[in-house]
């Protein structure tokens, strides 16, 4: 890998292998073989779940269908998260592939949104890239596009289409040549150990000084509880996509390379691995 | 923009330069005098030094500056022994100059001065008009002086020959004091100042300078013959003037202007190219009659000047048809001499305390700029004071009339008893134009103010030296200025070009006084100690060699720790940019994550099934039937993935045409290159399949706006890509060409397309394009690449792809840089004689329009011709071209007996009509994988062709020969080039006796080159150990081969083995018995007409740019082809396979040494006529 244009490509066709099982206590007419697939890290769980849906539904009487929804090792999974983040989070640690509950029953009212239709996650994810934009940008950019710029933007990621996806986004991830980058770098900061759901705070991509911020200046100012103390060993991952990038990274850069379509950086920090 | 320096002497008389790539004030190289006077030019610095001498300072250059010294032998025939030397008493010396009347014995030849050294020893001269004499040089004729002729004639009764010897100008980076031992009885008195400039007035290359002088006695002196080849220039010439100068400034271009002991200023008028001197004087009185001028300098369009005051003046209306201009603007700042250097940008020093200052937002619309900022740059190594209060009796003395009390300042220099560093403060405009009578609001702003002023100097303390403990205490006891003192402030601007923008500036600017304080902060009085500190005190700066253009980025005026991550990407150094560990790491990390979660379960289903997407938007079509015009259609591209993962794309066309319903489709798989093709009026590309290449008739469609083409051409060009998989930077092995637009484009060899049998056709090749914008290109195997662009600056390929109108994801984010290329817009002015009023723009009604373009069809006139296209911006004023071919009279007048004939520089009886060419430089700004060579503008360039068999440097460090002929003609060969260092190191001058116009090297290291007289050149026993000359002084030298009989050759292409030339009327040559032996060869054979461009590549292919090849639908100029049946055996092939044409200007082939067929290759080793 010789550029920074395949970065991007190998964060879109990030694939997480999965088995769906479908939850014990839920009552088929025969027994449900379990379901595999490749995930795209970068979309969402009801977005890219068809085929599982069908899958289990077979077995099932139709009065015992309600609304679906997954769970892993006993924690409901956010759909309105990605795929990417959610296995980063919970999962990363634990062998391939990832073994997904199913359930169509008891939904879990209070840690889950609905989702009843593909349109609430278009509308969740045009809100994100509508956020990110107003850090970036001001919502400048945003704003200039055309209604059928952001159509072709969710249709990018829902049928997977990098190229599709790209040709608008990269109009996103521009920023003016007299600026070193964004007004402010959209990130989300997500931690398993705690009960907030994410950090996210207003923060620049280059200091007063003229010096660009990295990955460790945003996780000293934003979550100094990360960083490790002087002496001792770092006790956390600093995770994206799959990947430890170093904190030396900067965060212009991560931002254009590494955030998700929604155009967000999720970093997920999860505790080192024990072993 | 390569960095160029600015100059400036400090009150010590010490030379420094800052880079304008720099933050570092860096000590002048030789530092053994001390200067009063700097004046710098881009490759040179003239400077008074304290001993009243005036000095030279030529910057190196890997070019050297050689003249060429001649002298005839003549002799005379006599019965008695032949030819000898025993001439008639009537005759001419036996060794003369060319004229036969001055006497010239060899050894009387003596160097101008000490800085020259000889380069070897006198030789004969074998080249007589371009033809080898082989006879030892000697040429014959009936008697002198007349016409002598190559041959020996039965009337030939005397002949001569021309023995030419080479000087060479070796003082480099260092002061070489200019002789003036023939000047002493006319210069009794020293020099007081001095001004370089007038580089711009004619078309002769850098180093043609107009050298001025003030005497102390207030006369003017001038340089006579400073050029390129003769920069000491030749004697001092007094110019009379109405008064005493005392100080003199001279514009880039044909201004002049001198101030005079009473206060007025002396303005030039009547220098123009053919009278560099001028003509007369015009006197212009200063701002107001109390206060005189004290300082003038000049730019282009520009004058500035401080009265005795030190006020600062702009002068209005400025140009070269009203060199006295207009009036006087006076600006913001209190200045003791102000300078204009390149661009006309301003720099200036500070009355007070001494800071250079800079002129920001100087543009070509806004000459006066904006606001004046301090140059904080520190000096590269705190330099010991110690040795310098020798120097500061000189200094003292000779900057007598600046220095306020020489006494008062000195001592305290040495002293560095209070060390204050001093607040740089950006002279911001102030709040609304001032009047005499001030706003009180701004005296009562200034005082608090003042009070921030000194809390800052003790921050700024600098804390590294030792004796730094007494700065704290002068700086508390360092009185506060009283706000009464501010309101006496002496600032009066009445600049109605400065910005008024911030009236609420002074009442809530308080917090940022650090960075905003106004001029009138600076302490004032001069019982004040100055600082001998780390900051210098300046006495004179200029920047007459220091480019900055608007938007450049100067690193002058904060004090930078550390170098930014950005910073480093803009650095020059070619090698690979993504070296940061993080960037490595996060490449790494990516690989081993896919293979961690997908190797082993590629058998798992994909959770999205790939679906056909669909791009619809409108375009414009030309319909190339009736009516023949630009239809709006509707355009879809259909995009498939295959079982694969394969992409395929479909780009459908729907049109109404009478009423119905059209459709046509291409199949982006066939497409074998998108051309933008940008005028004045329409963003259109063109889409050419094999089929449609070969009918020279492309589909042609058009965009409203550039964004909607950039889009477009992107995602087509992506979809072509995808589909055949190319992906990333090209292979070493491209095959690149190049537009005569300047667009870019490369193509990746098939291992057939230059099989022996079954041969790829030419136009399958697919072309896809590179951002920049080149004239020329060449490539060698190894991935070296380099280009030259209309303005001859020489570029090397950086290793990124896309750029320009290749957005988006066809282009790499990395190694994509700024570049911009300049060219020149003709138009001529034509005009008949009639008997009445002689030459009138009024011509016959059967001429040509009376402003037209070149060939008189199209009229052409200065208001309505623009730029090429929307991406040309016009950059300089129409101006007579006076190089055009064929010479011109004095004002740039070129007459034939009737339009269109051959023109001639002279009028002669029969001429009735005479015409002229005016030119306007345009520029286009774009970006690519490219990177400027600085600083040697190139004419040509070759790569040593790199033959796959070819068992030596597999190291990527292995040196890679490549040779250049300067845009003056000088042969250059670059050292340090190789795999891993692109750009290489340096240039070293091959000297020749002409200049040279193209060049070319083989892959057995024969090197060939074309004068720019159409002779042709071997030059022997190049190594690739020794890659210019084996020896010094004989030197392995240039070999004179004939040129084609009454043929003057234009460009010479090396292979393996196979050389072939082009000359002026598109005839291709083949040179015949070329032998390992024999390199040189026997004779030319023709081989093709309608030829403007070759490259022979390392398999011997021929590959040229055809002129005009027809096609079943239009001809095509400009035409890619290939030599078909070139055999080892049959090297001149037997006819053309014709590829994409259409305006294509450049090719180059001699990167492909991939071949299909093994066996190929070796009978070739077996029977080439290899000559390694």
């Amino acid at each position: 890998m010789t550029d920074d244009k395949d970065v991007l490509r190998d964060v879109w066709f990030g694939r997480i292998p999965t088995c769906f099982t479908l939850y014990q206590d839920e009552i088929t007419e025969r027994e449900a073989e379990p379901y595999y697939l490749l995930l795209p890290r970068v979309s969402y769980l009801t977005l890219v779940t068809d085929k599982v849906k069908k899958h289990f539904q077979k077995v099932m009487r139709q009065e015992d269908i309600s609304e679906i929804w997954f769970e892993y090792e006993g924690t409901p999974l956010k759909w309105h998260y990605p795929i990417g983040l959610l296995f980063d989070l919970l999962a990363s640690s634990s062998a391939l592939p990832w073994n997904i509950i199913v359930h169509f029953k008891s939904f879990p009212e209070k840690d889950l949104l609905h989702c009843p239709s593909k349109d609430a996650i278009e509308a969740h994810f045009m809100s994100c890239v509508k956020e990110a934009d107003a850090l970036k940008h001001k919502s400048q950019v945003i704003n200039e596009m055309q209604k059928k710029d952001h159509k072709q933007l969710w249709m990018g990621l829902q049928n997977d289409r990098f190229d599709q996806f790209w040709a608008i986004n990269r109009k996103l991830m521009e920023y003016p040549a007299e600026e070193n980058g964004f007004r402010y770098i959209p990130f989300r900061i997500y931690q398993t150990t705690t009960e907030r759901p994410f950090i996210q705070k207003l923060f620049r991509p280059v200091a007063a000084d003229g010096q660009l911020q990295t990955l460790g200046d945003l996780l000293r100012e934003v979550c100094p509880s990360v960083m490790a103390p002087e002496d001792g060993e770092r006790k956390n991952q600093v995770m994206i996509h799959g990947i430890e990038p170093m904190l030396e990274t900067p965060l212009q850069w991560l931002s254009e390379h590494l955030s998700y379509p929604d155009n967000f950086l999720h970093i997920s920090i999860i505790p080192q691995p024990t072993d | 923009m390569p960095a160029s320096v600015l100059w400036a002497v400090d009150l010590f008389g010490r030379v420094y330069t800052l880079s304008t790539a720099g933050q570092y004030w860096e000590l002048c190289k030789d530092t053994q005098l001390e200067f009063k006077r700097v004046s710098a030019a881009t490759q040179c610095c003239w400077g008074i030094a304290c001993d009243n001498q005036v000095y030279l300072y030529m910057c190196a250059s890997d070019v050297s500056i050689r003249c060429r010294e001649e002298a005839y032998e003549n002799q005379r025939w006599n019965p008695m022994g032949g030819f000898c030397e025993k001439l008639l008493p009537s005759d001419r010396w036996p060794w003369s100059d060319v004229s036969g009347l001055q006497h010239r014995p060899l050894d009387g030849v003596a160097l101008p001065s000490p800085y020259w050294e000889w380069e070897s020893d006198w030789y004969v001269d074998e080249n007589f008009g371009g033809e080898p004499t082989e006879k030892g040089g000697w040429t014959y004729a009936i008697d002198f002086p007349a016409t002598y002729t190559r041959d020996k004639r039965w009337n030939s009764c005397v002949r001569r020959r021309k023995w030419i010897r080479y000087r060479r100008y070796k003082s480099r980076d260092a002061w070489a004091k200019i002789p003036s031992k023939d000047d002493l009885k006319d210069l009794p008195d020293p020099f007081n100042d001095l001004s370089v400039g007038g580089w711009e007035i004619t078309e002769e290359p850098v180093g043609r300078l107009s050298v001025w002088a003030v005497s102390l006695q207030g006369k003017v002196w001038y340089r006579e013959d400073v050029s390129h080849s003769n920069p000491e220039g030749s004697s001092w010439s007094l110019v009379d003037t109405p008064g005493e100068a005392v100080q003199i400034s001279c514009g880039p271009h044909d201004l002049l202007w001198v101030t005079l002991w009473e206060g007025q200023a002396l303005v030039r008028e009547g220098i123009n190219r053919n009278n560099p001197k001028g003509s007369s004087w015009s006197i212009v009185e200063p701002p107001g009659s109390e206060n005189g001028i004290m300082h003038v300098s000049a730019g282009v369009s520009v004058v500035w000047a401080v009265t005795k005051d030190r006020k600062v003046w702009f002068r209005r209306g400025v140009n070269s048809h009203n060199p006295c201009g207009t009036s006087w603007i006076e600006m913001v700042g209190e200045m003791t001499m102000v300078n204009v250097g390149l661009n006309d940008q301003v720099w200036g020093i500070g009355s007070e305390e001494r800071a250079v200052y800079f002129r920001q937002g100087v543009t070509p619309s806004e000459l006066s700029g904006k606001t004046w900022k301090a140059i904080v740059a520190g000096r590269e190594s705190d330099r010991s004071h110690s040795g310098s209060s020798s120097s500061l009796l000189s200094a003292g003395c000779f900057f007598g009339d600046e220095v306020k009390g020489g006494s008062e300042s000195a001592p305290s220099d040495t002293d560095a008893a209070a060390e204050v560093e001093r607040p740089r403060p950006e002279w911001s405009a102030p709040e609304e134009p001032l009047d005499n009578s001030r706003d009180p609001k701004d005296s009562a702003a200034l005082g608090p103010e003042t009070g921030g002023t000194a809390e800052c100097a003790s921050e700024n303390l600098c804390p590294d030296a030792g004796a730094r403990e007494a700065a704290q205490a002068s700086v508390g006891s360092a009185r506060p200025l009283p706000a009464s003192a501010a309101a006496e402030l002496p600032w009066t601007s009445i600049d109605l070009k400065e910005p008024r923008k911030i009236p609420s500036h002074s009442a809530a600017g308080f917090a940022e006084t650090t960075s905003h304080s106004s001029l009138g902060l600076l302490p004032l009085g001069l019982d004040e100690p100055y600082g001998a500190d780390d900051h210098p005190l300046w006495a004179w700066v200029s920047g007459g060699g220091c480019a900055v253009e608007a938007g450049s980025m100067l690193k002058w005026f904060t004090v930078q720790s550390g170098l930014s991550p950005s910073v480093q990407t803009l650095s020059l150094s070619i090698s690979p940019a993504q070296t940061a560990t993080w960037r490595k790491q996060i490449f790494q990390q990516l690989t081993e994550r896919t293979k961690r979660e997908l190797e082993n379960f590629r058998h798992y289903e994909q959770a999205v099934e790939q679906s056909v997407w669909v791009k619809t938007g409108t375009l414009q079509w030309w319909c190339d039937w009736k009516p023949h015009k630009w239809v709006d259609v509707r355009v879809a591209l259909e995009q498939f993935t295959g079982h694969d993962g394969a992409r395929d794309s479909i780009l459908f066309v729907y049109y109404i045409v009478h009423e119905e319903k059209k459709y046509f489709h291409v199949f982006l798989n066939e497409v074998t290159v998108l051309v933008p093709v940008l005028n004045e009026a329409k963003h259109s590309f063109a889409l050419y399949t094999p089929e449609r290449t070969r009918q020279r008739w492309p589909v042609r469609l058009a965009a409203t706006t550039e964004q909607d083409m950039n889009d477009w051409l992107a995602l087509l060009s992506l979809s072509c890509c995808e589909s055949r998989k190319i992906h990333g930077r090209p292979s070493p092995q491209a095959v690149w060409s190049v537009t005569c637009k300047g667009d870019i484009f490369v193509s990746e060899p098939s291992p057939d397309l230059e099989a022996q049998d079954h041969l790829l056709p030419c136009d399958q090749m697919f072309w896809r394009q590179m951002g920049g914008h080149l004239r020329v290109v060449e490539a060698n195997s190894r991935g070296v690449v380099w280009g030259i662009g209309y303005d001859h600056t020489a570029w090397v390929y950086t290793g990124g792809y896309g750029g320009g109108c290749v957005q988006g994801l066809a282009s790499s984010t990395s190694n994509i840089y700024t570049q911009s290329d300049v060219k020149s817009v003709c138009i001529y002015e034509n005009q008949r004689w009639n008997p009445v009023t002689g030459y009138t723009s009024r011509g016959l009604p059967t001429d040509r329009y009376m402003w037209s373009d070149a060939s008189g069809l199209q009229e052409c006139t200065k208001a309505s011709t623009k730029p090429p296209s929307l991406q040309w911006t016009w950059v300089s004023d129409w101006y007579v071209d006076f190089s055009v071919p064929g010479g011109t009279d004095q004002e740039g007048w070129q007459y034939a007996s009737d339009f269109p004939a051959s023109y001639h520089g002279y009028k002669t009886m029969k001429d009735f009509v005479r015409r002229r060419c005016w030119a306007r430089k345009c520029k286009l700004v774009t970006n690519g994988p490219w990177l400027e060579v600085a600083p040697i503008a190139l004419g040509d360039v070759s790569i040593i062709p790199e033959s796959p068999e070819n068992p030596e440097g597999d190291g990527r460090g292995h040196n890679i020969a490549l040779w250049a002929v300067s845009d003056k003609g000088d042969v250059l060969c670059r050292l340090g080039v190789s795999e891993l260092n692109p750009v290489g190191s340096s240039w070293l001058h091959i000297g020749t006796d002409q200049p040279f116009a193209s060049v070319s090297i083989g892959a057995c290291y024969q090197v060939w080159a074309v004068a720019r007289d159409g002779s042709a050149f071997y030059r022997g026993s190049v190594s690739p150990s020794q890659p210019a000359v084996s020896c010094p002084v004989t030197g392995d030298c240039w070999y004179h081969i004939p040129s084609p009989p009454k043929q003057r050759l234009m460009q010479v292409s090396v292979g393996q083995t196979s050389v072939y030339a082009l000359d002026e009327n598109g005839n291709l040559w083949y040179r015949g018995g070329v032998t390992p032996s024999y390199p040189q060869g026997s004779s030319w054979e023709h081989v093709s007409n309608n030829v403007r461009r070759v490259s022979v590549g390392p398999l011997d292919q021929v590959w040229v740019i055809a002129n005009k090849v027809q096609g079943t639908h239009g001809l095509s100029r400009g035409t890619v082809c290939r030599r078909t049946g070139v055999q080892p055996r049959e090297p001149k092939g037997q006819g053309w396979d014709y590829g994409i044409g259409g305006g294509w200007d450049h090719i180059s082939v001699r990167a492909n040494a991939t071949r299909a067929s093994r066996n190929v290759s070796q009978e070739q080793k077996a029977h080439g006529p290899v000559s390694c």
